[in-house]
Parts: C-alpha cells; structure tokens; sequence
C-alpha cells in the first residue's frame, strides 16, 4: 500500500486586502485536517505567489480575497499559472464573492470559489477529492 | 440562595467572561452598592450612566452611514444623496490604495482602485468629493489610519478654499494605525513611527481644530478579527494609552489631549450578546473615567468622558437569508442606542455580499430612524440603569476589562504584542474557536445552522463598482501631474523629508506638496525614505 502524500497548501493574500482572519481561519482547519499550510502574507503580487508555489511545490493555491478584486486577480493568477506550467496546481478563491462572480471566476479556471458563508469542510472536502498529487 | 439551587435542572448558560448566568437577578448580587459611587447620574462622574445629562433628549445620536467609492464624483452624488436623506454627518470611505499610500498608477495598486471606497490620489479629488458641501454645516468623519494626516491637511485645505476657517471644522479622524496591524492591515511604517504620527495629528488638532476629533480609537476591527466584546474594549483603551503617552511626553497636560480622544466600539457580531455588549460599554466609561482621574491625573470633565460611536457589526450578518440581517441589524441599534453611543453606523443587510446597494443603505439608516422616532427608546436616558442583571454585569465587565489591561502591560505592552504577532495569532485561534463552534452548532446562527432553507439565496440588487472607474483616474491624475511645476512640488517634498529627518510635527510640512499638487503616494514614498516600511510576521 502507497502511503497517502501529505496535501500542501499556499493560501495567500493577493492585492491590497488587509483582512487575513478568515484566511488564518482555515489555515489552522486545514492543518487539523492533517495538511501543510503555508501562509504568504498580506500585499502579494500574483508573480510572487507563484514563484513560493513552484519553490515551495504546492498542491492548491488558495486565495483569499475580500475586497472586490477577485476578477481581476484571478485573471492575472491563471495566466502566470500557465505560463509557469504550474498546470496541476488546484486553484481556490475564497471570500467576499458576490454569487454572480462564482460563474467568471470558474470560466476563468479557478476550480473551486468559497464565498464567506462558505464551510470550512466543504474547503477540506473539495481539495481532498480534487487535489492531483505531482505523479 | 433558593433560586440558584433550582438552576441545576435549567439550560446552563455561560457569559462571554466565563461565568455561569443565573436565571435572575436581585438584590443580594449587588451588595452594598452605592448609587453615587457605580452610578451617579448622567453626565457626572463616573459617567457609567451616559457621558451628557440629557443625552437622546437634547440631540439624538448622529445617524452615519459609511459610504465612498470609486471616484471622487460618484462619492459626492453619494453624499448629496444622503443629505437629502435625512443624514446628519458624512462618513468617507477611502480605497485600499488610497489608505496604504499608493497612487492609483503605482504597481499592485491597480487592482483595488475606487472598490473599497473613493479613489484620493492628489488634493483636486478631495476637492471633488466635497464640492457644494459647506464644510462647517456638516460633521465628517474619515475610516483613515496610515495617511491620515495627509487627508486631515487635504481637508484644511479643502475648508480654507471654501472660506472656512478650519477652527470651525467637526469631525472626527480615525488615526488609530495600531488596530491596523491587528486587524485589517493599512499599515506603511513599522508601529513607532506611526505612533510619532498619530501624536502629531492629535497635537495639530489640539492646537488648530480643536472641534475635531483627532482620534477614534476604535474596537470594531479587533473584533472582527476574534476578540470577544469584552477584549474589544480592553485592548482599544490598552492602544489608547499607547497614543497618549506619546501626546504626553511632547509635553502636553492631559487635559488638553484626552478631550480630544474618541473610540468607536463595536456593537453585534458573532458572539452579540444584547446585555453583555451593553453592559460593557457602561462599564467601559465608568473604566476610562477612573483611568483618566487617578492614573492621569485627569481634572477637566471632558477628560473623564468617555465618549465613542459605535458600529454595528458586519461580522454577525449572514449571506444564508440575507433579509434576517435587518431584524439583527435593529437589535445591534437598539442595544447601541442603549449604551448610550453618540453616533451609530450599522451594518447592511447585503453587506456580506458585497458594497451595501443603496436600497440597503437607506434600510438601515431607517431602521435607526424607526428607533428615534417611532419606539420611544431614545427618551429616557440609560433606562436599564439599576437592573440587578446588568448592573451585576458592569461590574465583572469593569473587572475584567481592567484585569485585560493589565495582563498586556505584563507582556510587555501592546506594541511589543503587535510586532511579535502575538496578539494577532490569540485573536485568529479564537475566531477559529469560534468558527468551530458554529460548524459543529454549538452556537446557534438561524439560517446558517438552524432553521434553514432550501432555496434561499434571493437575487439582491448588488452595487457594482462602476469598471470604468480605474481609466477616470488614471486621466486625472494623468492630467494633475501635467499641470504642475515638478520642481515646486519636489522642494515641497524635501522640505517635508527634512522636518520628518528631524522629528518635527510633520503636519504643517504637508500643506505646501498637497498645494503643489504633489501626490497621495509620492507624500507616502518620501516619508518612507525616513521612516521605514513594516515587516509583517507571517507565522501563524
């Protein structure tokens, strides 16, 4: 039996968006979910952030946004992903993300959206069942 | 004790402190208490009653809702519009860019131009926002920390344009940077140059806008952030004696600095509890009023008072059947409305979704119109003074609260705190507790964990950031950029590195750039050259 791969995780802050409670939030769920959390912090550029997840080799790329700029960043992230051919990182967005923006986000290529209200085992749940390990 | 012994068979319930709530209250819980000594009547110390004798009776509490955005036009349409209204004082929200220093042309700016709030990049958008608003008819007051003397010196300016003279100017300022690097993040420089600020701009008021509250000290954000109602008191009276010693050392008597002083505390929440979050703020003022006299040597009675606006907040509304956020939002009012709060904004029902439409605006600007005028509640001053329960509470609220204080001195302070990110992890483990609880329906939230339906989400007219707001910028600042004399402005600039080099008050250094049309970023990125930027501990 192949032991299971610890699942590891980026979530980060890009942009200007100061609030990182609900993003500290699940950091501590997924950690007691058994994965490995790194956190970037606050006032990251999309270029930043994928170089820590090509260095770091992360399995999702979770951003936390609540300040509106969800389109536009994600925008921004897909595009660096595939240029970096970081192709199998799982790509999440979380926060204040009115209902009519989950649809752009996911024809952006983010795969999964979590607006605030969201639970965090739906989080967990949606990374263990989509997450793709590196082989 | 019969009651108490009865209380094994009933649901046991716990105060936000920890300790077991009874089923009621009487006599024997308060103990030789002494009217005059806890209470006293409104407007006298220890002003636990209310900080004015008449209070609601003379003037009702100030209705503000927070608005701004996107560009400086939009925002003063948005102004007229509550005007017109009924409002009575005037609140700016500014942009994510505008609030930490950049221009909306610099890098990692682009993003977050005019979403947040209005887009400020040089002194002609102030005038904007501002135009055909007499600034001595109207209070304003600014959600503004790191560039906040910037902003204070754009609107002296703005009033001086109009004939004003800035004496008459009322308002209040947030200036209160270390909750930012707590909660929400609006930091430029590390925490002791941003306190040398934050004295300066108390100093300045004290001197040349005496009606102006230089400083909101404000609880809101920390507990967003996962302090308990209580601890959101305590630590922004702990960041208050933070920015007083500073005012103090300068030379100041405390006197005429602590007037000057206001917070804004939260009222609702996750952890809302209708008594406790009363409770805590009677409690709060009669803490600040014994503070103030016997650790400051506090005389004048305006340094005794503790007087603060409230918010009601966000972080208790739902996204699951969004309308319910209106009853939540009446009773966070009306426990505001008894705490004796001097200005209450309160949350809007679609807030979790994104910037509150305008339908949703003028809903909650209702609801506390239907409080003032319709229910009777704002007539009788503090009228749960003297219930055993909440008089009981007062106390242990008082207690802990001074026993909070204590323990962050014993750490090493608030500052020490902040820089090492301790406070910033204890608060996000208990917001995590919190979350926990909720998931697991420890804490009931109806419509989130109980009492759910299926086909909730309802169609909310949702305001939208106009797109074509980052291009209108861009071109005025294009154009403000143009038609200044770039030597002008870089002499105003290094006028303003020098004072700053010698620790001056820099507040009389910026009007000179700003008049130059230098730049919001341009004013930052010189400051910095002195000051330093600040490292954020990112271990969690």
């Amino acid at each position: 039996m192949e032991t299971k791969k610890t699942i590891r995780v980026l979530i980060a802050k890009i942009g200007l968006d100061g609030h990182d409670v609900g993003a500290k939030v699940l950091i501590f769920w997924l950690r007691d979910q058994g994965m490995e959390v790194i956190y970037t912090g606050l006032r990251q550029s999309v270029e930043q952030v994928v170089e820590v997840a090509l260095q770091e080799a992360v399995d999702v790329i979770g951003v936390s946004i609540l300040s509106g700029s969800h389109v536009s960043i994600s925008r921004k992230l897909m595009k660096r992903i595939r240029e970096r051919e970081l192709g199998d990182v799982l790509v999440l967005f979380g926060g204040t993300i009115p209902k009519d923006d989950i649809a752009v986000l996911k024809g952006i290529g983010v795969q999964g959206v979590f607006p605030s209200h969201a639970k965090l085992e739906e989080i967990s749940a949606f990374i263990q069942q989509n997450v793709k390990h590196g082989e | 004790m019969a009651k108490k012994a009865s209380e094994t068979e009933v649901r046991p319930v716990v105060s936000i402190l920890g300790t077991p709530v009874q089923c009621f209250y009487g006599p024997e819980d308060l103990p030789d208490f002494d009217y005059k000594e806890k209470l006293n009547d409104p407007g006298e110390y220890p002003f636990t009653r209310g900080v004015y004798p008449t209070m609601y009776r003379s003037a009702l509490w100030t209705m503000r809702q927070y608005s701004g955005q996107s560009t400086p036009d939009s925002t003063n349409e948005r102004f007229k519009y509550l005007l017109k209204n009924g409002q009575t004082g005037l609140s700016l929200a500014f942009d994510l860019p505008t609030q930490i220093g950049l221009d909306s042309d610099m890098p990692l700016a682009e993003d977050d131009v005019g979403k947040l709030g209005v887009a400020v990049d040089s002194l002609e958008d102030f005038e904007r926002i501002f135009d055909g608003i007499s600034l001595d008819q109207i209070s304003t007051s600014f959600t503004i920390n790191a560039t906040a003397p910037i902003i204070l010196a754009m609107y002296v300016l703005v009033a001086q344009k109009q004939g004003v003279e800035p004496k008459k100017l009322r308002g209040t300022i947030q200036n209160d940077i270390l909750k930012e690097y707590i909660a929400r993040g609006t930091w430029i420089f590390p925490p002791e140059p941003s306190i040398k600020l934050v004295g300066d701009l108390v100093e300045y008021c004290n001197k040349e806008i005496p009606r102006f509250n230089a400083i909101s000290v404000s609880g809101t954000h920390i507990l967003e952030y996962g302090a308990n109602t209580m601890q959101s008191v305590a630590l922004a009276i702990s960041i208050a004696e933070v920015y007083i010693g500073e005012v103090l050392k300068r030379g100041s008597h405390i006197d005429q600095i602590a007037p000057l002083f206001s917070f804004h505390l939260p009222i609702g929440g996750r952890d809302f509890n209708f008594f406790e979050d009363i409770a805590r703020l009677r409690a709060a003022r009669r803490y600040w009023a014994r503070l103030m006299k016997e650790k400051y040597g506090a005389q004048d009675k305006r340094s005794l008072q503790f007087r603060f606006s409230t918010g009601g907040m966000g972080g208790g509304l739902t996204a699951e059947q969004p309308l319910n956020n209106i009853a939540r939002a009446t009773i966070y009012a009306m426990a505001a409305v008894f705490s004796g709060t001097r200005s209450l904004n309160l949350a809007c029902y679609d807030e979790v979704y994104a910037i509150p439409s305008d339908l949703a605006i003028r809903t909650s600007l209702r609801v506390q119109q239907i409080l003032a005028f319709e229910t009777g509640v704002a007539d009788v001053v503090d009228p749960l003074g003297g219930s055993y329960y909440v008089e009981k509470l007062t106390d242990e609220m008082e207690a802990k609260i001074g026993e909070t204080v204590a323990d962050i001195e014993k750490d090493g302070g608030i500052v020490k705190m902040i820089e090492s990110g301790a406070i910033q992890r204890e608060l996000a483990r208990q917001s995590y507790a919190l979350q926990k609880k909720i998931s697991s329906g420890g804490k009931v939230l109806v419509g989130v964990n109980k009492f759910k339906v299926k086909e909730e989400e309802r169609d909310l007219e949702i305001y939208k950031t106009d797109p074509e707001t980052i291009n209108r910028q861009l071109q005025r600042l294009k154009a403000v950029k143009a038609s200044r004399d770039q030597g002008k402005v870089e002499g105003a600039l290094k006028e303003l590195e020098a004072a700053a080099g010698r620790g001056d008050n820099i507040i009389p250094y910026l009007f000179e750039p700003l008049t130059e049309k230098a730049t919001v970023g341009e004013i930052i990125d010189t400051l910095k050259k002195v000051y330093g930027t600040f490292k954020e501990p990112t271990t969690i």
